[in-house]
């Protein structure tokens, strides 16, 4: 009978201590929620979307030409990256059973996956920006472009592949060549998680800094040149919170909420879309 | 009759089109596969040539010479990597027991109807951009540990030699420890869906026999579960590993900025990642430069062996389940 | 086993010889030899594993997918050898059509499922392809029932009728040959009965080869069977015959249910 209470003891224990680890993990989630809540609820004003940065020392100020700069260099990362990420994702799902490159392309991307960003950084700028002499919007797409291919590749294969054979089958026998199973069958049938992919990659592109910084750079004031170095969220917030004044540190307060509040919203919106994974 | 032979050659006609077609699209889908490929070949490419000046200057040496002096040239990467490390075991010392726990309970004890909102939280704290847990540590937490739990260190571990240094030094909030905690916060949710996903592969019938004889929960995780995903857990923890090794901005906040190597983990110090964030935009072209990108090939060598070796595993972990 | 069975009604469509399949290193088909005739129903029966299927997915080369399987011998349609490497697949899939046991309607419209394989070879006007989606339809005995909701995805039918738009859809490009694979095991006995009814019809137009699990639906829709065991070809002839009075022992055994 020791024996018996000595296990009941063990495992009470083991399962308390996974419910605490439990409870802790939701614990620092909502911790770090609330401070980003309470110290960046105050900075979204009306300000904050129409007003430029602020010069140093000056007062108020808003976000508005780094929030235009991201939208618009995160536009030119998906228009690059989607088709690129769903074409090499089709490549991977089509040819890929035997291929060597195609093995060697998938441990590529997961690779990428995972790399460090600041490299990615690093590479465009000795690309792009040293040897076309200047920090730009284009850059910066590019860098970021580099981390979302990756996301949209591996999705869209794996969507591809969770076709039932039945379908791609059905599909040759009324005799159609493989391009058009390929696009008309097989990746319609997977148009949501195709879709999802795409909206994670904006998601996880949203709030990478590292990348932007050797690349975009920052602007100061508002532009639309995607030639010149841009304004974007990530840097601003990493020099305004760094910074000694008031107004700056509540402005990146605001940029973090502001994203976060973003990313949260495009991932859950991909998970409910999820659910219909493939129609068939 | 006619009509048929008709239908026959028109049918012959299409067929050399899609044939046409066919070996087009191979070969579009192909090239932009190969763009992925091309990427990375050119990230190590261009850090080598780039961080060749450095290496031919100071030779093998400079991964291991403690030195940052700007003003002279002289560069060395052992405080960078010194940072980089000790801050990632920190964090995977703290996120693996928490995110292993975690992985427990979501797979165990759970109830059925918690499952997936919690689970899906956990994912959503993945998703989490790392320039928050930055922030959050710079203003948040760094603080709190200065005024609440580095003097309490301090008080407990008193004066017993070695450890005393290891917690050694002014209570800043900021350094080694505050960078490895805020860390391990951005690694466990990661870790954790890893995890979760591994041991989700246990095939129930296993766990079922196990339970028939009158194991606990607890004796069924550590009998059958964890040998049965062992490959496949520590290819996940390896994949925390990889991603706090290359973590820039939730480090670079909090971790102090110096360029030196000091015992204590309540110094600040500072990372690979942090000082090309820091020191980047504002080097001179040259040595300095030139030595960036070094430590930039470093951390990219590092991670790729790193991340190489977390894939293995964790494919290994998921083949085992076709036994 | 490789005497090529005499048909007596109609010319044989389909003529194969000495086939063996091969998935990797092993045998699946071992030297088959049979007849398909002409608008008549040629039903496969045996038990799992039989090779069945495996033979039926020969006369459409849809093995081809996979890069281990492979085929030899000889498939005759209209003079040329199906399965020599230079006959082009494609043109083979849009003469000789498959339905299959899964109904499997593409992720489009009724229409558009119905149209996708007719535009392949044809080159049809509006209101030409919306007469052949139509007759396709009708033959299906699916047109009542779909006319109002051609916009409408395929997927939003019900099973039976799910596999009823498969088989308009196979119908609509005119191939000569309709291969049936279980067709109606993943169906009620409702909806089996209907498609049972439409092959019954579809034979005086089309040749239809149909693989089934069921040796009562063999019995009832098909005008030969063909019997076969562990890749082999056991036994074929006139339906009738076959099931009253086998000239093999196994099949014998197989039919009263002495095993499979």
């Amino acid at each position: 009978m020791q024996l018996y209470s000595r296990r009941l003891l063990t495992n009470r224990i083991g399962i308390a201590l996974s419910m605490i680890a439990m409870a802790f993990g939701l614990a620092a989630l909502l911790w770090i929620l609330w401070t980003l809540f309470y110290n960046g609820f105050s900075a979204l004003s009306w300000d904050f979307f129409t007003q430029d940065t602020p010069a140093p020392g000056s007062e108020g100020g808003g976000l508005r030409n780094a929030i235009v700069g991201s939208l618009m260099i995160i536009g030119v990362t998906m228009v690059v990256s989607t088709p690129i990420g769903i074409l090499a994702g089709i490549y991977l799902a089509e040819y890929g059973a035997t291929s060597r490159f195609a093995a060697t392309t998938r441990f590529v991307t997961d690779i990428m996956l995972s790399a460090p960003s600041i490299v990615v950084g690093l590479f465009v700028y000795a690309l792009m920006v040293a040897t076309l002499g200047g920090f730009s919007g284009w850059a910066g797409s590019v860098a970021l472009s580099l981390i979302a291919i990756p996301v949209v590749v591996r999705t869209t294969e794996n969507m591809l592949l969770l076709v039932p054979t039945a379908l791609r089958e059905a599909a040759f026998a009324v005799g159609a060549p493989r391009w058009q199973v390929s696009l008309k069958v097989t990746l319609r049938a997977v148009k949501a998680g195709v879709v999802t992919g795409i909206l994670l990659a904006i998601a996880r592109v949203m709030g990478e800094t590292a990348p932007l910084l050797f690349t975009a750079l920052n602007n100061q004031f508002f532009s639309t040149d995607m030639s010149q170095p841009m304004g974007n969220l990530p840097v601003v917030i990493f020099q305004f919170a760094m910074s000694p004044y008031d107004n700056w540190v509540s402005l990146a307060w605001g940029g973090a909420l502001l994203i976060a509040l973003i990313v949260l919203a495009i991932n859950i919106i991909a998970r409910v879309m999820f659910r219909n994974k493939v129609s068939v | 009759m006619s009509e048929a032979t008709t239908q026959i050659d028109l049918h012959a006609r299409q067929v050399k089109k899609f044939k046409l077609q066919d070996m087009f699209f191979h070969q579009v889908t192909l090239v932009f596969a190969a763009i992925v490929l091309a990427a990375l070949v050119g990230i190590i490419i261009s850090l080598t040539i780039e961080a060749m000046p450095a290496f031919k200057e100071f030779g093998p040496a400079f991964i291991w010479t403690n030195v940052w002096n700007v003003p002279e040239d002289q560069y060395g990467a052992l405080s960078a990597i010194y940072g980089t490390v000790v801050t990632s075991i920190i964090a995977l010392v703290i996120a693996v027991p928490i995110s292993f726990g975690i992985a427990l309970f979501l797979t165990e004890t759970c109830p059925a109807w918690l499952r997936r909102p919690l689970g899906t939280a956990i994912e959503l704290l993945a998703g989490v951009p790392s320039i928050i847990y930055g922030i959050w540590g710079l203003f948040v937490f760094a603080p709190l540990f200065a005024e609440h739990v580095q003097p309490s260190l301090q008080k407990l571990v008193g004066d017993t030699p070695i450890i005393s240094g290891w917690f050694a030094g002014p209570p800043i909030g900021i350094g080694i420890l505050t960078a490895g905690i805020v860390l391990s916060l951005m690694v466990i949710p990661f870790v954790a869906s890893v995890m979760r996903d591994v041991f989700e592969t246990v095939p129930p019938q296993l766990k079922e026999s196990a339970y028939g004889v009158g194991c606990t929960t607890w004796e069924v995780v550590t009998n059958i579960v964890l040998p049965y995903t062992r490959v496949g857990v520590i290819g996940g923890i390896m994949l925390g590993l990889g991603r706090a090794l290359g973590e820039t901005m939730a480090v670079t906040f909090v971790i102090g900025n110096a360029n030196r190597i000091v015992g204590s983990l309540f110094a600040p110090g500072t990372s690979i990642a942090s000082t090309l964030a820091n020191e980047f935009g504002e080097a001179d072209p040259g040595l300095h430069i030139s030595s960036l990108f070094a430590l930039g090939l470093v951390l990219f060598i590092i991670t790729f062996v790193v991340l190489a070796i977390s894939r293995w595993l964790i494919k290994r972990g998921i083949a085992k389940q076709g036994n | 086993m490789s005497d090529p069975q005499t048909i007596a009604v109609g010319e044989a469509i389909l003529s194969i010889r000495d086939l063996n399949f091969y998935y990797g290193a092993f045998r699946g088909l071992t030297n088959v030899s049979l007849d398909i005739a002409k608008s008549q129903v040629t039903a496969f029966i045996g038990p799992s594993g039989c090779g069945k299927s495996t033979l039926l997915r020969t006369f459409n080369r849809m093995y081809d997918l996979y890069p281990g399987q492979r085929a030899e011998g000889q498939i005759n349609f209209h003079g040329k050898n199906l399965l020599d490497k230079k006959q082009d697949v494609n043109l083979v899939r849009a003469k000789i059509g498959m339905v299959f046991q899964k109904p499997t309607p593409f992720p489009m419209t009724i229409y558009e499922n119905i149209a996708f394989g007719v535009r392949l070879y044809e080159k049809l006007n509006k209101s030409e392809m919306d007469d052949r989606v139509e007759w396709a339809l009708r033959k299906a005995a699916i047109w009542e029932e779909t006319k109002n909701k051609l916009q409408q995805s395929g997927l939003s039918l019900s099973g039976g009728q799910q596999q009823r738009l498969c088989i308009a859809r196979t119908i609509a490009v005119k191939p000569e040959i309709v291969l049936l694979d279980e067709p109606t095991s993943a169906l009620d006995p409702i909806s089996t009965a209907k498609i049972e009814e439409l092959i019954n019809e579809l034979k005086t137009e089309y040749t239809i080869a149909i693989v089934t699990h069921n040796m009562q639906q063999a019995a009832r829709i098909s005008d030969f069977t063909a019997f076969m065991y562990l890749g082999e070809l056991i036994e074929f002839g006139n339906t009738d015959k076959l099931f009253v009075k086998p000239s093999q022992k196994q099949t014998e055994d197989y039919i009263t249910g002495r095993f499979g």
